[in-house]
């Protein structure tokens, strides 16, 4: 099967926020219409039931003579946050009816004809990415532009990315690409640039991975980002033991109350 | 733009912006590029990712400071104190690119005696009328200029009245450059290289980092960066928007970045030139094909009302040269009155020459409305524009309107200009009721881009069609089908009237074909038009060397011959890219060039400078011009041809070596003998509000300026009013569109940017107690609204002489209506006109700021969800 993915390049992004815009053109996604916040720039603030693609920015202390590109210093970092269809997906793994599933390019989609609202993928997504809508109640988030994949078009947030930082592609393809350009960037001192790609973690890896610079948390990029199914094992494990020591512990009750003479 | 048009020529972008990624480095100053023209970015980020390095020049960090390798933040309004240094780095060590400057430019032009420098005169040039507040120019020419023929150039009268205006892009009506002495060696002393050498030798790194608050470290690394990346072997470019044009002194700003250029030999070659960034959509197209009172499509002039001028024959003498490209001034003229008056224009009325209107006073936009505001006009139309929140002094501008009988505006929303009556902060205060406003307002919907056919002319003179995708919706119309309908009905009321002053009207050639249900002119048969065609059988014309003086063809627009070469090719709608600078994807005026004057981009000789800058070159075996771009040259005029500018006429006397054609001497200009009225060189003054006092000459602000001040457009004490002692500047952000008519009207743009916010450094904010995300009150002498407060280190106070000098942004795409609404930041402007093109300064002014409660926004604002839902 093939891999659809993102390559997101925060050294490469201009914060110009159509990526947002088209998404929403696209999916017809109704506005979110927060206040504003005094955030940077930003005003959708998070990724949400109606933010599909969201534009951080992270503000540094630029110097004098210095610009973002400075491989010295990270002054106002731009980076374009999304669904990371995980390997091993939370959300998919918690829904109870079935609307989420895997498709054909290996993404995670999620069927709101079938969504009930429940929210278990809510709480279950170690990225804060799907959300219920405050008004229709169901949970919604990025197709990875689906349809358009169906008709063989690139997903609308990287069709439009003026400078390609949204990148598209097949995974392994990509994780080849951020790999040169991470020596790229190196070669020329920027020594803070990373790539993001939580292999090693219970979601096994993303098929949305992303270059930032400075401390991937600051982005919304966990370190360890936890699947709760992982713990599953564990959790009936623990419960099997406290229903056996329950179990045991009445039965002694239960014993020690025979042999005493009443 | 006569920054570019005196300085080369035309008033366009010299370069395309897909010709950026060729730059090895770029410097963008008086623009955000990253975030107005996110999309033309591309190639700066290419050209980035191909080792050029990348310079943002702006006092605040912005979008494109984050994707820059240097970012210098300057004080709001220093700009010709920093390129003044860079010139004056360039003049000191030799670096110009020699041979390029003494064959393509006017460096060895010797100049009058009589001419005095601001050096010498504290900020004066000769010439200065302190009564009349403007300059006499007859001591900038070159010498003995002044005394030939009127032959090659009006001369004296006419030379006066070129100063200034969109109409003299062509550089003015100088005297006979033929007669002008050089010295090739450029040691002579009064020559312009040493005119230009003395003239800047004060904007020394110590005078920049005293001026602008540059540190002269990071001063002289932009410095090097720059000029070590021109020369033979490698070009720099520079790009600019409004940031530079929205001064006191605007043009002088553009022709210091013109003279950096042409001294180091980045005009006509590959990676290097002048990007002027236009504000919006097909603002190129609107001086192109102007809606400007003092110009006429093809930057010809409009004429003047005077008394010795009633003639064609007398416009031709004054306006036509006898070398270069205006040489064909009346061919271009002629063709145009064909076009506009058709059969009634004949030889024997002058092809209708008197039946133009003529030029009476200042009718530039900020001219009338201050005659609005005082009684003088009836009505107005308004359409793509926003006047009552989107121009400087937003109070008076709105006031003005209030004085009409009747206001038109056509919109696709109901916008401030149209709402101000009922909606506007004075209706809704009482200090101006819908009840004492007897302005009879038409609000007219407009059809949106994607409802119309039609083109637009880009940045880079690329003139793009787009076909209509949809119908607009109910009665919504484009202006195509307006304007036609409007003509038609006025002419038919003028036909019952049969008054002399309706005979132009009349006469006007009005047989559009139309179509539709709404009969309407298709946009293509407007095209064809302005691109001309033979009179005698309606036949194309394909080039511009085809126009006529003898009636015989008709031309829309001059310039813009060859966009419809045929019939059936229109050449605005081709998408079929072949190379980067994309040849095959529209289509360039003049002649698809993409890159002008790339006659430059090779050496005299004809061949090119370096292998790695190579665009265009003499082919010896074929016998002409060729390369990767369409020659900007007569095709097969050898580099050897001698030039003849004494006695030859057309282009052809110019000679093979010569670049610069619509200068009657075909070179660039470092120095502007004629055209400007503010002087022929840059010379740093102090915005006409100014925290500081100018430091290098007792004059403090361009003496030439229009300040405009009334009691309803009032300025602060200058230098350093206590009562206002920051520096504000506006902007605008990616989000938004201008004064927000095609943005905050759209839920998906508006809550990206919800509300007006004021920009200021922690600093600022410790010592006014500014919190993040509360209000501040920002105040002008025009105006004080209220704004959130963003707190941010991307704003930074300049250390000016051991002085902190706080500066404070503000975007202004709010107002009144629409989704989200805010406060206009345009009412804290002040009318004032900058002495060329007229236009206001937004970029550096005074204001004060306080914290505020904000009770006033939060009203405003407190239903957002409610009108979108």
């Amino acid at each position: 099967m093939k891999t659809s993915a993102f390559l997101t390049d925060s050294t490469l992004c201009i914060g110009c926020k159509a990526c947002e815009v088209a998404c929403k053109e696209w999916n017809d996604v109704p506005p979110d219409f927060t206040e504003w916040r005094g955030l940077s720039y930003d005003n959708t603030w998070a990724l949400s039931a109606r933010t599909w693609r969201h534009v951080m920015f992270v503000e540094g202390v630029p110097e004098i003579g210095k610009g973002g590109n400075d491989p010295a210093t990270m002054a106002w970092g731009l980076l374009s946050d999304v669904c990371k269809h995980c390997e091993v997906a939370g959300c998919l793994e918690a829904c109870p009816t079935g609307a989420l599933v895997r498709t054909e390019f290996n993404s995670v989609y999620l069927q709101p004809d079938v969504c009930n609202g429940c929210g278990y993928c809510v709480v279950s997504c170690p990225f804060g990415v799907v959300a219920k809508d405050p008004v229709d109640g169901r949970a919604f988030k990025c197709t990875f532009c689906y349809d358009r994949q169906k008709a063989d078009l690139m997903p609308a947030c990287a069709k439009v990315c003026p400078t390609q930082s949204i990148q598209f592609g097949e995974l392994e393809e990509l994780r080849d690409r951020a790999q040169q350009r991470i020596t790229e960037l190196q070669d020329r001192g920027v020594s803070d640039a990373s790539i993001y790609d939580p292999l090693d973690t219970s979601v096994a890896g993303t098929h949305a991975i992303f270059i930032v610079r400075g401390e991937q948390k600051a982005y919304n990029l966990p370190p360890n980002p936890e699947v709760p199914t992982t713990y599953l094992k564990s959790a009936w494990t623990s419960a099997a033991v406290a229903a056996g020591a329950l179990l045991v512990g009445t039965m002694i009750a239960f014993l020690g109350a025979g042999g005493r003479k009443v | 733009m006569p920054g570019l048009g005196t300085s080369f020529g035309r008033g366009g972008a010299t370069t395309a912006q897909q010709d950026l990624s060729n730059a090895d480095a770029i410097l963008i100053m008086g623009s955000s590029m990253a975030e107005n023209h996110p999309v033309g970015f591309q190639w700066v980020m290419e050209a980035r990712e191909h080792g050029a390095k990348v310079i943002h020049v702006d006092p605040r960090f912005t979008r494109t400071s984050a994707m820059a390798d240097i970012w210098v933040p300057l004080r709001a309004g220093s700009d010709i104190a920093f390129l003044g240094g860079i010139i004056n780095y360039v003049l000191q060590n030799n670096k110009e690119f020699r041979e390029y400057v003494v064959a393509y430019t006017n460096a060895s032009a010797i100049l009058r005696e009589d001419f005095k420098d601001t050096e010498d005169l504290n900020g004066f040039f000769s010439g200065w009328d302190d009564e009349k507040k403007q300059y006499d120019p007859t001591s900038w020419l070159y010498a003995h200029q002044d005394q030939g023929s009127r032959e090659n150039g009006g001369g004296g009268q006419a030379h006066k009245q070129a100063s200034g205006g969109h109409g003299k892009d062509r550089g003015g009506e100088m005297g006979d450059p033929a007669l002008a002495e050089t010295d090739p060696t450029l040691e002579h002393p009064r020559c312009v290289f040493q005119v230009l050498k003395r003239h800047f030798s004060r904007y020394t790194p110590e005078m920049v980092e005293r001026c602008c608050g540059v540190a002269q470290d990071v001063f002289l690394r932009c410095a090097e960066i720059f000029v070590n990346a021109s020369g033979p072997e490698r070009t720099a470019a520079i790009c600019y928007a409004v940031g530079w044009t929205q001064h006191s002194k605007g043009v002088q700003i553009i022709r210091s970045a013109a003279i950096l250029q042409l001294l180091l030999g980045n005009i006509g070659r590959p990676g290097g030139g002048i990007l002027a960034l236009r504000g919006h959509a097909s603002i190129q197209g609107s001086t192109d094909v102007p809606t400007l009172y003092d110009i006429l499509p093809g930057y010809l002039p409009m004429p003047f009302f005077e008394a010795d001028a009633n003639t064609l024959a007398d416009y031709i003498k004054k306006h036509k040269t006898r070398t270069g490209t205006w040489s064909g001034l009346d061919n271009y003229f002629i063709s145009l009155l064909k076009a506009y008056y058709g059969e009634a224009a004949t030889k024997d009325n002058d092809y209708g020459f008197n039946w133009l209107p003529r030029v009476t006073g200042d009718h530039s936009q900020l001219g009338y409305w201050l005659d609005m505001q005082d009684g003088k006009m009836d009505g107005l139309y308004v359409m793509g524009q926003n006047p009552a929140v989107g121009a400087s002094n937003g109070k008076l501008q709105r006031s003005a309107l209030s004085k009409l009988k009747w206001l038109v505006v056509r919109d696709m929303v109901e916008t401030e200009t149209a709402s101000f009556w009922y909606a506007s902060p004075e209706a809704v205060s009482g200090e101006l009721p819908p009840e004492k406003i007897g302005t009879e307002i038409f609000l007219f919907p407009a059809a949106g881009t994607a409802e119309k056919s039609g083109t637009f002319t880009n940045t880079q003179r690329l003139l793009q069609f787009r076909n209509k995708a949809v119908d607009p919706p109910g009665d919504a119309r484009g202006e195509l089908w307006f304007m036609y309908h409007l003509g038609r009905r006025i002419r038919e009321k003028a036909k019952r009237n049969p008054a002399a002053r309706n005979e132009g009207l009349l006469a006007l050639n009005w047989d559009y074909p139309l179509e539709g249900p709404h009969n309407e002119p298709p946009a293509e048969a407007v095209l064809r038009e302005i691109n001309g065609y033979h009179v005698s059988d309606r036949t194309q014309l394909a080039h511009i060397k085809d126009l006529k003086n003898d009636g015989s063809t008709a031309c829309g627009a001059w310039i813009y011959c060859g966009v419809f070469p045929d019939k059936n090719r229109n050449r605005a709608n081709e998408r079929k890219p072949k190379d980067l600078l994309g040849h095959g994807w529209g289509f360039s005026w003049p002649n698809d060039c993409r890159i002008i004057y790339n006659r430059a981009s090779a050496r005299p000789d004809g061949q090119p400078w370096s292998e790695r800058k190579k665009l265009v070159w003499w082919d010896a075996a074929e016998g002409k011009w060729t390369g990767n771009d369409h020659p900007d040259f007569t095709e097969n005029l050898a580099p050897d041809t001698p030039s003849n500018l004494r006695e030859g006429h057309g282009v052809q006397a110019l000679g093979g070596a010569r670049p610069f054609t619509l200068h009657q001497d075909g070179v660039g200009w470092l120095y502007v003998p004629s055209g400007l009225k503010d002087g022929p060189l840059p010379t740093h003054y102090e915005p006409l509000e100014s925290p500081v006092h100018n430091p290098l000459y007792d004059q403090e602000i361009n003496p030439a300026a229009k300040k405009r001040e009334r009691p309803d457009n009032r300025y602060a004490k200058s230098p350093a009013d206590p009562r206002y002692p920051f520096v504000l500047m506006t902007y605008r952000l990616t989000e938004h569109h201008t004064a927000g008519g095609m943005s905050r009207y759209l839920p998906r743009l508006s809550e990206l940017q919800p509300e007006l916010f004021v920009e200021v450094s922690p600093q600022l904010a410790a010592e006014r107690s500014l919190v993040n995300g509360a209000y501040a009150r920002v105040t002008t002498p025009r105006g004080s609204i209220e704004a959130r407060v963003l707190v941010t280190y991307r704003l930074k106070p300049i250390q000016l002489n051991g002085k902190m000098i706080h500066q404070v942004g503000m975007p202004y795409h709010w107002g009144y209506s629409g989704l989200v609404k805010g406060a206009a930041a345009n009412d804290l402007l002040v009318i004032s006109q900058e002495p060329n093109v007229r236009i206001m300064e937004t970029k550096a002014l005074v204001c004060d700021i306080v914290p505020a409660g904000g009770e006033l926004s939060k009203m405003r604002n407190q239903s957002m969800a409610e009108r979108v839902s």
